[in-house]
C-alpha cells in the first residue's frame, strides 16, 4: 500500500492537495484538502452591503463575475429589490459568456494536457493531421501548412531545451493514448483557444469595463447605461453589433473546434466513461431568469436534485436544506463538531490542528482541510456542468436534451456513461454549446430593447440606505460555471452583519462530514487505476474533470459575532 | 532554416511572425514605457539577442485574477510572453506538471538560475500562526517566498495582494497577510498594483527588463512611473464633463446615458494614479469608467481600506483649496479618511497638474484606517 500525495495540484485555481492510498494498482481511499484560507466574509463585516459584490468578486479571479452577481442578488433579496428586465438580460449575457469562456479555457488550458502528450505532436504527419481535422470539422484552419507551422514551433521550443510551461509534464506516460496527429491537432487548438479566450472576453470588457473583475454591477441593476443615440452610452447600437460579432464567432469556435475535439479525444479514451463516477447525487440551483428571479420555474436552466443516479426523478430544491459540517475541517463549532449548520446559523472559528509545516502527510483521520463539508438534506452532492445538464436532461429541457442526445449518439454511449470523468467533460462541452447560442440570442434581445427605447438598467428606489429596514437578510444564488453558488447576507443598521458563501468547489472538494461520508472528489477517485504512482496522471484526470476552484471554496464567517482567535501579525 | 532558435526573433519567425510585426510590437512596448522612439531599435536589438530568461510565477493567498489577466495579454500575446520572451517554468494555474514534478521544476530554477531568473508573485502572504493559512506542497507561503525571491534577479508583485496584502489584508486582516516586500524585505521588488494588474503594464516591465537589464523607474511605492505616474482624473474621457459641472446625479439618469462625470457616484479617479484610461483593458476595449461605474482606485496603496466605502463621494480634507493638486488631495484623504464630501464647485477648480504622491503618503496609510461602527 502506498500513499500518494499530489500537492500542488496544478492547472486549477487555488491550492488543492490530494492524498490517496493505492492498493493493487488502484486507489483504495482518497482525501481532498484545501490548503489556503483568507477569511473574506470576516473582512466584509461592518461594510456597506451595496459594495459587497466588489469584495466578494475577489474570492476568485478565474470565476470572476460569479460572486459579484451572487452578491448583488443576495442584497437585492434582502432588501426586496426587483431589477429591470434589461439588467437581468445583461447579467444573463455576462453569465452565459463566462460559461463559454471558462469551459473553453478549462478544456484546452487546464485539462487537455492530461490527455494530450505535447511531445508526441513532433511525430505527427502534418498532412495526415490536416485530413484528420477536416474529417471531424469544417473549421477552416486545417491546412497541412498550418499544422506544419505549429509543429515547427513545437520543434523550435524543444530545441531550445527551454520547454517553459511544458517542462514538467508527465510526457511518455503509458496512459496517453492519442495518435501523434491528434496530439498535434490538440496543440494547435490549445494555441487557438488562447487567442479565442482573449478576444471573446471583450464581451465582458464592453459590459463590465474589464475582465477579470468586472466593475458594472449595482445593487438594483447595472451601471451599463443604454442609449441608442448616444455614442458615450455604455450600450449603444455600435456596441451591440460588436457584441453580436463576438457571440457569433464563439458559436463557431465551440461547434467547430471545442465539441469536435472533445468527441475525438473521448473516442480514444472510452474506458474513462467507466471511471471517476463519484457520488451519483447531483444538485443545481438553476439559473438564467426569464422574468422575475423569484420564479425558478421560468429559469432557463432548471432547479433540482438527482439522487443515486436515478434520472427518472428530479427532486425540488430548497436552499433551507443546505448545511455545512466541520468535523474534518480546521474549524470549531461551539456545540461540537458532529452536526451540520445552515449558513444563517453558521459559525466559524478557524482552528488549525494539522501538522506543523513543512509536513509530509496530513492527519486524515482527524481534521485535514480548510474547506467545510456542505450537504443537502445530509447528502453529499456533486455540482457543476454535469449536474446542471443531468437535471435539465431529466427535466426534459428541449435544447439540452437534443444536445445531450446528439453527443451521446456520436459517442455511441448511453446516458449512464455520463456518470464519469469523461461525462463531466462532455457535459461541459454541451453546456458551452447551449450557452454560446444563448449569448447570441440575448444580445439580439438587448438590441431590440435598445431599438424600442426600453433603456432602464437600474432600479434606484432602495439605493439610499435610509430606505432600508433596520434588519434584513437574503439569499443570492447563481449557477456558476463550476456549479451551485449561494451567498447568505444579514444586514443590520445599513451594514453587513454576517455574510456566508457556500461555493461550488466546497461541494465538490470538501472533506468527509460528521457521518464519515466522502466528498465528491474523494468518492470519484475510488478504484481509479494508477499505472505509475510517481506520476499519478489518472488522479489529475478525474480531479481536473471537476474544474476545481479552491480560492472560491475556502471561506469563513462568524455567525455569532464572536471575534477571531487569530492575531494580526503586525 | 534560421541559424538559431534560441533568440526571440528566431522563435518569432518560427511562428511566422515577420520582422514588421516584430517591430510593431517593439514600438508598442516602447510607447507604453514612454520611451523616445529612438529606443525602438534598442528594444528590438535586445530582444533579438536575448536567450530566454527563466520566469517563475508563485501563487499564494490569491484569486488567480492576475494570472487570468496575463492570459488576456494582446501585444505581446500570452503565448509570446511565456514561450518566446521567457521560459515560464513554474506557474500553478497553467503549467503541465503537478505535485513533486512541479516542486522539482521550481527547485531547479532556484538552484541553477540563481540571480538570473524573474519571480512573479501573486497573492498575499499570511504571517499569523506560523503561516498555516497558506501551504503549497506542505510548505508555507512564507517559507517558499523566502526561498525563491531573494534568489531572483527581480521579483514582480502582480496585483494589489502581492504588493501590499490587498483585500486579504483589509481590516481585520484575519490571517496576518502582508505583501511580498514586507514578507521578504531582502528581495528586489517592483510593485504592479491594480486589482488585477493590467497585462499591458506587466508585459512592458518584462520587456524593459529584457532590453535594459534593469527595472524601469519607480515611484515611492516601487511602482513603475510609466504606469502609475499620472492621475486617472487627469486622463479621464469624462473629464470635460467634470470641468463643465455635468454630473451623473443618480444611476441610469440622463447624464449617465450621456457619459457625464461619475464623481458624485463615488468615483475615486481624482485620488487614483494608474494608466487605465489610456491603455484600457482587454485589448484596449474599455475600462470601468467608460462602462459607467466609478473608479475604485484599485492601484492605490491599501485601497480596500483607504478608498472605501466605494460609493461615498471623496471627502473634504484639511488644506483643500483651489490651488491644490489632485495628488495632494489624495494625500490628505489617505491621512484622515474623513466621511464628509467635497464641495463640488471647489473641486471643479482642481488643476490638472500631475505629480506622484510625495513620500510622506507612505506612513499615513500604514495604520489600519478607522472603521465606522
Amino acid at each position: 500500500m502506498a500513499r500518494i500525495v499530489v500537492d500542488p495540484v496544478t492547472r486549477i485555481e487555488g491550492h488543492l492537495r490530494i492524498e490517496a492510498e493505492v492498493n493493487g494498482g488502484a486507489v483504495s481511499d482518497a482525501w481532498s484538502s484545501g490548503t489556503m484560507f483568507r477569511g473574506i466574509e470576516m473582512i466584509l463585516r461592518g461594510r456597506d452591503p451595496r459594495e459587497a459584490w466588489i469584495w466578494t468578486q475577489r474570492i476568485c479571479g478565474v470565476c470572476t463575475t460569479v460572486h459579484a452577481l451572487t452578491s448583488v442578488r443576495a442584497v437585492e433579496d434582502a432588501l426586496g429589490i426587483e431589477v429591470p428586465e434589461n439588467a437581468s438580460l445583461i447579467r444573463n449575457i455576462i453569465g452565459a459568456s463566462q460559461y463559454v469562456q471558462d469551459h473553453v479555457i478549462h478544456f484546452y488550458h487546464l485539462h487537455a494536457l492530461d490527455w494530450v502528450d505535447v511531445t508526441l505532436a513532433l511525430k505527427a504527419d502534418p498532412g495526415k493531421t490536416s485530413q484528420l481535422a477536416e474529417s471531424i470539422s469544417p473549421w477552416p484552419k486545417s491546412s497541412r501548412a498550418y499544422f506544419k507551422e505549429i509543429q515547427d514551433r513545437v520543434k523550435a521550443l524543444v530545441e531550445t531545451k527551454q520547454l517553459s510551461l511544458f517542462s514538467s509534464g508527465y510526457w511518455g506516460h503509458p496512459a496517453y493514448h492519442l495518435p501523434p496527429e491528434a496530439n498535434l491537432l490538440a496543440v494547435a487548438h490549445y494555441v487557438e483557444a488562447l487567442e479565442f479566450q482573449r478576444d471573446y472576453i471583450r464581451i465582458h470588457a464592453v459590459l463590465g469595463g474589464k475582465n477579470p473583475h468586472l466593475q458594472t454591477y449595482l445593487v438594483g441593476g447595472m451601471s451599463t447605461a443604454m442609449d441608442s443615440n448616444e455614442p458615450q452610452a455604455t450600450i449603444n447600437p455600435e456596441r451591440i453589433t460588436f457584441l453580436a460579432e463576438l457571440a457569433s464567432k464563439a458559436q463557431a469556435f465551440v461547434d467547430q473546434v471545442y465539441i469536435p475535439d472533445v468527441l475525438a479525444v473521448a473516442g480514444f479514451y472510452r474506458d474513462w466513461f467507466g471511471r471517476g463516477e463519484g457520488l451519483g447525487n447531483f444538485l443545481s440551483y438553476g439559473d438564467f431568469p426569464q422574468g422575475s428571479i423569484k420564479d425558478p420555474s421560468r429559469f432557463y436552466l432548471q432547479r433540482g436534485a438527482i439522487f443515486n443516479r436515478d434520472l427518472s426523478k428530479v427532486y425540488p430544491v430548497d436552499p433551507a436544506n443546505v448545511t455545512e459540517y466541520v468535523t474534518h475541517s480546521w474549524y470549531d463549532y461551539s456545540d461540537g463538531d458532529q452536526n451540520g449548520k445552515h449558513p444563517y446559523q453558521g459559525e466559524t472559528s478557524p482552528k488549525y490542528t494539522g501538522p506543523k509545516p513543512p509536513f509530509e502527510h496530513l492527519e486524515v483521520d482527524q481534521k485535514y482541510s480548510w474547506l467545510k463539508a456542505p450537504r443537502y438534506q445530509d447528502h453529499p452532492m456533486e455540482v457543476g456542468p454535469l449536474s446542471r445538464m443531468l437535471v435539465a436532461y431529466a427535466s426534459g429541457h428541449p435544447e439540452v436534451k437534443a444536445a445531450v442526445d446528439g453527443v451521446l449518439a456520436k459517442l455511441n454511449a448511453p446516458a449512464t456513461a455520463l456518470f464519469s470523468t469523461l461525462g463531466r467533460i462532455a457535459a461541459r462541452a454541451i453546456e458551452a454549446h447551449v450557452m454560446a447560442g444563448l449569448v447570441s440570442k440575448w444580445v439580439a434581445e438587448l438590441g431590440d430593447k435598445l431599438g424600442h427605447g426600453d433603456l432602464r438598467v437600474h432600479n434606484g428606489e432602495k439605493w439610499d440606505p435610509d430606505t432600508w429596514p433596520k434588519q434584513a437578510q437574503g439569499f443570492g444564488f447563481h449557477e456558476a460555471p463550476r456549479g451551485s453558488l449561494g451567498h447568505w447576507v444579514q444586514i443590520e443598521e445599513k451594514k453587513i452583519k454576517n455574510y456566508q458563501c457556500v461555493v461550488p468547489t466546497t461541494w465538490n472538494a470538501g472533506p468527509r462530514d460528521g457521518k464519515g461520508q466522502r466528498g465528491a472528489y474523494e468518492a470519484s477517485l475510488l478504484k481509479t487505476p494508477i499505472a505509475d504512482p510517481e506520476r499519478p496522471l489518472e488522479i489529475l484526470r478525474t480531479i481536473h474533470s471537476f474544474d476545481p476552484c479552491l480560492a472560491c471554496a475556502v471561506h469563513v464567517v462568524d455567525g455569532h459575532g464572536r471575534r477571531y482567535t487569530v492575531q494580526e501579525a503586525r | 532554416m534560421l541559424p538559431s532558435n534560441r533568440s526571440l526573433s528566431g522563435a518569432l519567425q518560427q511562428k511566422g511572425i515577420n520582422r514588421r510585426r516584430f517591430l510593431k510590437f517593439c514600438s508598442l512596448m516602447t510607447a507604453t514605457l514612454a520611451l523616445p522612439p529612438r529606443y525602438v531599435a534598442q528594444v528590438a536589438a535586445a530582444l533579438e539577442k536575448a536567450r530566454k530568461p527563466v520566469l517563475v510565477w508563485l501563487q499564494f493567498q490569491d484569486c488567480a485574477g492576475n494570472s487570468e489577466s496575463i492570459l488576456r495579454s494582446s501585444h505581446p500575446t500570452v503565448l509570446e510572453v511565456v514561450l518566446d520572451l521567457f521560459s515560464w517554468e513554474y506557474h500553478e494555474l497553467i503549467m503541465a506538471g503537478a505535485g513533486h514534478q512541479a516542486e522539482a521544476a521550481l527547485e531547479r530554477v532556484v538552484r541553477e538560475e540563481k540571480g538570473k531568473f524573474i519571480a512573479v508573485v501573486e497573492g498575499a502572504i499570511p504571517l499569523a500562526d506560523d503561516g498555516v493559512y497558506c501551504t503549497v506542497g506542505g510548505r508555507t507561503a512564507l517559507d517558499i517566498a523566502r526561498h525563491v525571491c531573494p534568489n531572483a534577479a527581480a521579483t514582480i508583485a502582480a496585483g494589489a495582494c502581492a504588493w501590499d496584502g490587498g483585500l486579504v489584508r483589509a481590516y481585520p486582516n484575519p490571517t496576518g497577510a502582508v505583501g511580498i516586500s514586507e514578507a521578504v524585505p531582502e528581495a528586489t521588488v517592483i510593485n504592479l498594483g491594480g486589482c488585477p494588474q493590467n497585462p499591458v503594464n506587466t508585459a512592458a516591465v518584462l520587456v524593459h527588463y529584457l532590453t535594459f537589464g534593469q527595472l524601469p523607474a519607480v515611484d515611492q511605492f516601487n511602482r513603475p512611473l510609466f504606469a502609475y505616474g499620472r492621475i486617472i482624473h487627469d486622463q479621464c474621457e469624462r473629464r470635460a464633463h467634470y470641468d463643465a459641472g455635468r454630473y451623473v446625479q443618480e444611476w441610469d439618469d440622463e447624464g449617465h446615458r450621456r457619459g457625464w462625470c461619475l464623481y458624485k457616484m463615488g468615483c475615486k479617479g481624482p485620488q487614483a494614479t494608474f494608466n487605465c484610461p489610456s491603455v484600457r483593458w482587454n485589448d484596449g476595449t474599455s475600462w470601468p469608467v467608460k462602462a459607467g461605474h466609478g473608479c475604485l482606485a484599485c492601484a492605490s496603496h491599501r485601497f480596500w481600506d483607504t478608498r472605501s466605502p466605494f460609493y461615498d463621494r471623496l471627502p473634504t480634507v484639511p488644506g483643500f483649496g483651489v490651488d491644490v493638486t489632485a495628488g495632494e488631495i489624495g494625500l490628505g484623504i489617505t491621512a484622515v479618511v474623513a466621511g464628509a464630501t467635497v464641495v463640488h464647485g471647489i473641486a471643479s477648480a482642481v488643476r490638472d497638474r500631475m505629480r506622484p504622491l510625495p513620500p510622506a503618503a507612505s506612513p499615513s496609510v500604514s495604520n489600519e484606517p478607522p472603521r465606522k461602527a
